[in-house]
């Protein structure tokens, strides 16, 4: 099972309402996965000069790691929801990940980027999505997940979304076959994984092509000959999303779509809330076609 | 419950509502029902028994109408996977799109779609006649037994895979045709079937002569010696 959902707004007045909607898609898609959820909420908004690091602390001291953190790097803001903490600084990625992973092997860094906030926590859903407070968040466009363990453990680190690059996040429904092959060439190449979650290593696999210069679109279109399994994905940069089915289509996916906003969701039940959805176009993205929304 | 305003979806669950639907008792009069704010739940109108007639005015969710029996169903917007699954006989009417499987394993009555369906229409189906004014998806009529499809659109990949006895009537174009699935000559029983579905999808762009038949080759049915390298 595992349940999926994206909302794109295409209107700047609706932004404020993002973490709103999205909450009520997540609760309706708890009976898909009741294990584990997360979500990815892409806000430009905010001040520019800022990387945002979405860091898990796995229930580690808080106080200990912000003071550790404000005294050894300038300009510090420390945004605390739940057991995740967003640390707004200038700092690059390359010198504040490889501080946190020599200093707080406990915490775990689940994105990071300009625009991305992400959060995820064991458990169901409906309580998670309440914990992080999500129907507060502002931003132009989100991705959620709720989770049915099948391939790796029910922990964090096997909690979509996953992020593998700056601003880059993938949540997938379904399970990959040539994962463990995939993960090895791809530490050839120089990534890392966290964990031994099939999703994590199309994560990979999708931030190596995208590092490649090459457009999602492209690199979705090459998931089709490369990643065996069955899917269906939703993939986020800080522009917009793209959808992917595989070729079988065992995967569901529905899209409505209107001049407010493009939702997608694993059952139609997930957006029956939002607004005017039942005059929106409603259809079934088509299997091995990639559908993209964004600037 | 027991009042049939209460057939809302907003005040009251899915349990209570299809509980009140498959007990209709033959002295309440009341055979038009009409279902509110569905919200893409599953199982709406599941295992109904008696000669009723419910609307369902929005979007349905998994296995619509699944194992229905006399009842006519009608749902004014899109259904989600399973439509109609195992039904027995009475009609279903979708106005919009169907999600993958609709029909799948039925044994009987009629399924009526305006839109498209999705992958695997058909699939398994064991006597009911699927109406699809649009086109259908891939492996559509998988292993399907006996009854009928007609398609007034195009076929995805793969149509009539292993089929058994069920005839495709197809007027648009296969994109590919399924192991063992060919195109096969009409007879007057053909025609006089056309002529009925087009009556009761009531279809009046479409005449007889833009349908092909497909069906059975029947090489599958017996096992061939010359292919043990294959197994």
């Amino acid at each position: 099972m595992c349940g999926i959902v994206g909302l794109y707004l295409k209107k700047k007045k609706l932004y404020n309402k993002l973490g709103f909607y999205l909450s009520g898609m997540l609760d309706n898609m708890s009976s898909r996965g009741p294990d584990s959820a997360g979500f990815a909420i892409y806000n430009n908004k905010e001040i520019k000069k800022y990387y945002k690091y979405s860091l898990c602390l796995n229930k580690a001291l808080s106080s200990g790691f912000e003071k550790d953190i404000k005294k050894n790097f300038k300009d510090i803001i420390i945004k605390s929801i739940s057991d995740h903490v967003v640390v707004y600084t200038s700092a690059t990625p390359k010198k504040f990940i490889s501080y946190i992973q020599r200093n707080f092997s406990e915490i775990s860094l689940v994105g990071y980027g300009r625009s991305i906030e992400i959060f995820k926590q064991v458990g169901n859903p409906k309580e998670i999505v309440k914990k992080f407070k999500l129907e507060k968040f502002a931003g132009s466009h989100a991705i959620g997940h709720t989770r049915m363990a099948t391939e790796s453990a029910i922990t964090v680190d096997g909690s979509h979304p996953y992020s593998t690059g700056e601003d880059e996040c993938l949540v997938h429904n379904g399970s990959l076959s040539n994962h463990n092959n995939l993960r090895r060439q791809l530490i050839k190449q120089g990534k890392n994984f966290d964990s031994l979650n099939d999703t994590e290593v199309a994560a990979g696999y999708i931030s190596q092509k995208l590092s490649e210069n090459k457009s999602m679109k492209k690199t979705l279109t090459e998931c089709l000959s490369d990643l065996d399994g069955f899917y269906t994905f939703i993939a986020g940069t800080n522009k917009g999303f793209a959808v992917l089915r595989d070729e079988i289509a065992c995967k569901p996916a529905v899209i409505a779509e209107n001049n407010d906003y493009v939702a997608v969701a694993s059952e139609f039940q997930a957006m029956a809330h939002l607004p005017y959805v039942n005059k929106s176009n409603i259809y079934e993205p088509k299997p091995g076609v990639v559908y993209t929304w964004g600037k | 419950m027991g009042k049939i305003e209460n057939l809302d979806f907003k005040k009251n669950t899915l349990r209570k509502i299809n509980n009140y639907l498959q007990n209709i008792s033959y002295k309440n009069n009341k055979r038009d029902l009409t279902v509110k704010n569905p919200s893409g739940h599953h199982a709406i109108c599941a295992g109904l028994t008696e000669n009723i007639s419910v609307k369902i005015n929005g979007h349905v969710g998994y296995y619509c109408g699944g194992m229905n029996q006399k009842a006519h169903i009608t749902v004014n917007g899109n259904a989600g996977t399973g439509l109609g699954e195992n039904m027995m006989s009475g009609l279903i009417h979708v106005k919009g799109n169907a999600s993958q499987s609709a029909g799948a394993t039925a044994h009987g009555g009629t399924i009526i779609i305006d839109g498209d369906a999705s992958s695997r229409c058909g699939i398994s189906m064991k006597g009911i006649d699927i109406i699809v004014k649009g086109s259908v998806g891939h492996m559509s009529g998988f292993m399907a037994q006996s009854g009928t499809m007609l398609i007034c659109g195009d076929a995805g990949e793969a149509l009539g895979d292993s089929i058994y006895e069920t005839i495709i009537y197809l007027a648009g174009k296969p994109k590919s045709l399924g192991v063992d699935c060919v195109e096969k000559k009409m007879h007057k029983k053909d025609i006089k079937k056309i002529e009925d579905l087009l009556k009761t999808g009531k279809i009046k762009n479409l005449k007889v002569k833009h349908f092909k038949k497909f069906g059975s080759e029947r090489k599958l049915y017996n096992f061939n010696i010359d292919n043990i390298s294959d197994y």
